[in-house]
């Protein structure tokens, strides 16, 4: 018997057992590689981590994300979450391995669904006055800072970490600052959706090796300075490093990310004399 | 009694058009102007553009092979639908497998990924070869179509990376500096912004038109 496709019960009928078949099979490769994907991704977080201090060995394309796992224990010595107002909520050393169920530990907070969860809300309620931010910052005491702390040879270094909103979606990065507190020891960013060719230049090496040397704290020890990111092509100062022609609203979103968190940290170390060294 | 058909070879003469056809005389992004939105988005860089080429014939092989696999039970009224739901099933799947296998891969496709289900080449090819044609002839068809819109992103791409930032980005290499910074030539900015491709492909087509007169429509 020829089988009528133009009726409707076999219409119904088709799509029915279409989107079940899809369904099924999409959820069943998914629910069958979550663990190995979850896995590459908190890989590539320690790699982040790790490149903001300048390990070289952690770079390119022939390094194996699997060994990140050991490199990052070997270098990152305490992970510290922070609240807005510089509070230690958690501190780990390094012989604490990470487990995924304790949400405090710094390697364990989803810096861009705090961001979307509440960070959003409170920077659109306080558009325009910076004081307000700060307060609005303060109240939501469900966004977290983290804070690694690492140690390359006799030098330490801290890495701290942002997420801001760039063209079209999140941006996020990994900054290094030596123990100091003055300078950048290197950078990695990172982007959900940006224009490929323009936007997309965050991740590339000349953007982000621009903030190498780049200074937070002025030479009198004080002042701070903002970090900018300027439009291509204008002279640049030590805080100052050059846009991504083309994508203004992605540099102008990373200069803004790294203003906002750089508040925490730098408060932090200030109130707290001995991280400074 | 009926004379027994002989079996058409894998690669007859028609079988052999399939591939070549839209390379040149039925080219997908110059003659029938589709896809155009990805040749304008991911040409900035030679890299993305060999990338997306690759997922593009990729996902459009196997789509055209499974339409046409199940091209004698889609109810014709919800055709296009179907079409969408296996693209855009396949796109997924593809990416979750580049996510867990290949992540170094999957973070350079990225955004393409999804652009790949937008692109009107593929829901093209399903609409109008795929449904009518075996899977064999179907497939072929998708390597040939996507071959052809590869070669005119790579062609566009060539052009704007090059006179856009002097160099040329090939995918698992460096990037290679072809025009060193500083001597004499300033980077053309536009061909960093997607009108130049609408330039770029419209002298494609006048180039093709001129070598090719039979494209030439009769008014």
């Amino acid at each position: 018997m020829a089988i009528n496709r133009e009726s409707n019960s076999y219409t119904i009928l088709f799509a029915v057992v279409m989107v079940v078949v899809v369904g099924g099979l999409l959820a069943f490769t998914y629910e069958s590689m979550k663990g190995t994907i979850k896995s590459n991704q908190e890989n590539e977080k320690k790699q982040n981590i790790l490149q903001a201090i300048g390990i070289a060995e952690t770079g390119g394309k022939d390094f194996d994300r699997d060994a990140a796992q050991e490199v990052f224990y070997k270098y990152v010595t305490r992970r510290i979450t922070l609240s807005y107002e510089g509070e230690i909520l958690s501190d780990l050393p390094a012989d604490s391995i990470i487990d995924s169920k304790n949400k405090m530990d710094a390697f364990n907070i989803d810096l861009r669904k705090e961001y979307k969860l509440y960070g959003k809300k409170v920077i659109k309620n306080n558009k325009g006055s910076k004081e307000k931010l700060a307060a609005g910052l303060a109240a939501e005491d469900r966004i977290h800072y983290p804070l690694f702390v690492c140690e390359k040879g006799d030098s330490t270094f801290y890495v701290v970490s942002a997420v801001g909103t760039g063209l079209w979606d999140d941006v996020w990065g990994y900054l290094g600052i030596n123990s100091n507190c003055e300078t950048i020891s290197g950078s990695v960013f990172d982007h959900k959706q940006e224009t490929p060719g323009l936007g997309s230049k965050v991740t590339e090496d000349w953007f982000q090796d621009q903030f190498i040397g780049k200074r937070i704290l002025a030479e009198d020890g004080k002042t701070r300075l903002k970090l900018e990111v300027k439009k291509p092509g204008n002279e640049l100062n030590n805080h100052q490093v050059d846009g991504i022609s083309g994508a203004t609203f992605t540099g102008s979103g990373v200069a803004e990310m790294l203003e906002r968190s750089f508040v925490v940290y730098q408060d932090f170390f200030d109130n707290n004399p001995e991280f400074k060294k | 009694m009926a004379e027994v058909k002989e079996k058409e070879p894998l690669f007859s003469k028609k079988n052999k058009r399939l591939i070549t056809d839209p390379l040149n005389d039925n080219n997908p992004v110059t003659i029938q102007v589709l896809g155009i939105c990805s040749a304008l988005a991911v040409t900035v860089q030679l890299d993305n553009a060999i990338v997306m080429s690759l997922a593009v014939t990729a996902v459009l092989v196997i789509g055209n092979i499974v339409v046409s696999l199940l091209r004698s039970l889609i109810p014709p009224r919800i055709r296009i639908i179907v079409q969408l739901v296996i693209v855009a099933s396949l796109v997924i799947l593809v990416d979750i497998v580049l996510k867990a296998f290949v992540y170094d891969v999957s973070k350079q496709l990225s955004v393409f990924v999804g652009l790949i289900i937008t692109n009107c080449i593929i829901m093209g090819r399903l609409e109008a070869f795929a449904m009518g044609n075996k899977p064999w002839a179907s497939a072929l068809d998708g390597v040939g179509n996507g071959l052809g819109y590869g070669f005119v992103l790579i062609v566009v791409a060539v052009f704007k990376e090059l006179f856009g930032s002097g160099s040329l980005t090939v995918p698992g290499f460096e990037k290679f500096q072809i025009i060193a910074e500083g001597s004499g030539y300033l980077h053309n900015g536009l061909m960093l912004l997607p009108p130049s491709s609408l330039i770029l492909v419209a002298v494609y087509i006048w180039i093709q038109k001129t070598r090719n007169k039979k494209l030439i429509e009769e008014h």
